[in-house]
């Protein structure tokens, strides 16, 4: 589904990503682990399109995204979440989630001007699955509340669903857990595991180890912009390279 | 979908309240200030949706009413054009313009843009006083024919007074329906334009289409202005009056419609009603300036939502 084949990134002197390659398959949930500096969002922002590569490429469902930019990757099945949640602040709960719903939207401009019966039953709809989807997060009930005033782990959740909304082939979860607590954490696991049966392929940036043994089914390591190990969880986990690039050398 | 009801209701009163008005307004000098409110409201409705909801600021506003004023004059002047046909041509020509301007000057940033937008309207000022023979120049351009539908003339403060705020609450109600569409979401979603971008919202196509509307309000306002008084100009048009509009928007609050009510609504009769005031008019229009924008930083149109207990932007 997704091919990253041979990406680097130069940022002046600093190689920030060198001669990255590997593939999320459908289905698939693919961890991407490595210290702080590794790379890791780097590379989420070149497969989303807010960066562009300096050599190799990404593909998605074996057409290349060369050159194409963020809104136009997302009309081809590309979703993603940010570390620093990016919520639209003065926007409501729903609101957010119905602006991941833009790529659906088939009312246009001017229909939304004179608003005429096709924007409303269009609105009507997405409304209504927009609540489903805060539902199945548990937030139904805080679908009105303005987003930026919410938790953070609740707008993580927000975040998530505005991400899902657009009903995705390819998502991309930049730390997703980071800054829940243990118990919004084994919520996230169980969500993304039923995520899973949808058919999509996942990428998920995250610094917990054991959300990563636990919702993945092969995980790579980066170390200064460079693959420094890929395979199943555990494998990874304890593999010198990696516990080299944790704890130092 | 509710608040759209709301705001559609609160439309409504205000509109009732504005058709009997000028019961009241029996000084003729009342109405037309009056009248400069209703266009001035128009443009800053525009500007809302510039600064409030697509995050730009443009100082080049008073360039886009000079286009539309002297657009529109000189179309029915030199060319003999019907001026209500003339008016519509510079508003389609001139919105059809200002996108292609827009597609180019968004993509600078903050300043920059300020600089751009500052540069366009010093100069179209510079071409109004220089092309005399084509605009008479400083001292303006007079006999501006007026609005003719059949046998009707249209002119005098009264009949005004009702097509200036029937085209400023018609355009109101365009945008509030536009502001609780898709499309005013994805304008708002602009302030965090990556996470926009990854959600298939194009920034430059949503900022072009935020300019091109102000524009045409703007365009809009100045072909009015030019029908109405029959003599336009150029120092109405300098940046001051750039200022002034975006100074409105502010003032009245940006993050909603609202503000532009509030804003031009306020601020264009203030000088007015301050003259008993004489050398310290500008002193206390100034000072109350500075206090709503220093202690309500959300303008008047926020301190109304908060008061009422909502949410100022729901």
């Amino acid at each position: 589904m997704l091919e990253i084949k041979g990406v680097s990134k130069r940022f002046g002197g600093l190689v920030a990503l060198n001669q990255v390659s590997f593939e999320v398959r459908r289905g698939e949930i693919v961890g991407l682990i490595g210290p702080n500096g590794a790379g890791k969002t780097t590379l989420l922002h070149v497969v989303s399109g807010l960066l562009f590569e300096d050599q190799g490429e990404v593909r998605l469902r074996g057409r290349s995204l060369k050159g194409l930019a963020p809104w136009e990757r997302a009309a081809r099945g590309l979703a993603r979440t940010f570390q620093h949640i990016r919520i639209f602040p003065g926007l409501s709960v729903l609101e957010n989630v119905l602006c991941g719903f833009h790529l659906r939207r088939r009312a246009g401009f001017l229909s939304a001007l004179f608003h005429l019966p096709r924007t409303a039953r269009e609105e009507g709809y997405l409304r209504e699955q927009a609540l489903r989807l805060l539902a199945s997060l548990g937030l139904a009930e805080k679908a009105l509340l303005p987003a930026e005033t919410l938790p953070y782990g609740e707008q993580k959740k927000v975040v998530l669903a505005r991400a899902l909304a657009s009903n995705p082939q390819v998502l991309l979860l930049d730390e997703p857990a980071a800054g829940l607590n243990e118990r919004e954490t084994r919520e996230l696991g169980t969500y993304l595991r039923a995520l899973q049966s949808q058919e999509m392929a996942i990428l998920l940036v995250e610094h917990d180890l054991n959300l990563v043994v636990e919702v993945c089914q092969r995980v790579v390591a980066l170390d200064q912009g460079r693959i420094i190990a890929q395979g199943a969880p555990e494998e990874v986990q304890n593999h010198p390279a990696v516990l080299e690039a944790y704890l130092g050398r | 979908m509710k608040s759209l009801a709301r705001d559609r209701r609160r439309l409504g009163w205000l509109t009732l309240f504005l058709l009997v008005l000028p019961v009241f307004l029996r000084n003729p000098y009342y109405l037309t200030v009056a009248n400069l409110t209703a266009l001035n409201v128009l443009t800053v409705a525009g500007l809302v949706l510039l600064i409030g909801y697509a995050g730009e600021i443009s100082l080049g506003h008073a360039g886009f009413w000079a286009v539309g004023a002297y657009g529109s004059a000189l179309l029915s002047l030199r060319l003999g054009f019907p001026p209500v046909l003339a008016t519509l041509v510079v508003l389609a020509a001139g919105t059809l313009l200002a996108a292609l301007l827009g597609r180019v000057i968004l993509r600078l940033r903050g300043n920059y843009l300020v600089m751009a937008t500052l540069a366009f309207n010093l100069m179209i000022y510079y071409f109004l006083v220089e092309a005399e023979d084509l605009t008479g120049g400083p001292p303006g351009l007079p006999g501006i024919p007026p609005y003719r539908l059949g046998p009707y003339t249209l002119s005098g403060d009264l009949p005004f007074y009702y097509l200036l705020w029937g085209v400023s609450l018609g355009v109101l109600y365009l945008f509030f329906n536009l502001v609780h569409s898709g499309e005013g979401r994805a304008l708002r979603a602009l302030s965090e334009e990556p996470a926009a971008a990854c959600l298939g919202i194009s920034p430059l196509r949503y900022k072009t289409l935020a300019f091109a509307m102000s524009a045409a309000c703007a365009l809009l306002a100045g072909a009015l202005y030019a029908h109405y008084l029959s003599f336009i100009s150029p120092k109405t048009f300098d940046i001051f009056f750039s200022v002034q509009l975006v100074t409105m928007c502010l003032f009245g609050g940006k993050a909603s419609l609202w503000g532009a009510l509030f804003g031009a609504g306020v601020l264009t009769p203030l000088p007015h009603l301050l003259e008993f005031l004489e050398d310290y008019r500008d002193l206390f229009y100034g000072g109350l300036l500075m206090a709503v924008l220093v202690f309500f930083p959300e303008g008047l149109s926020g301190l109304w939502g908060r008061s009422r207990g909502g949410h100022a932007r729901d």
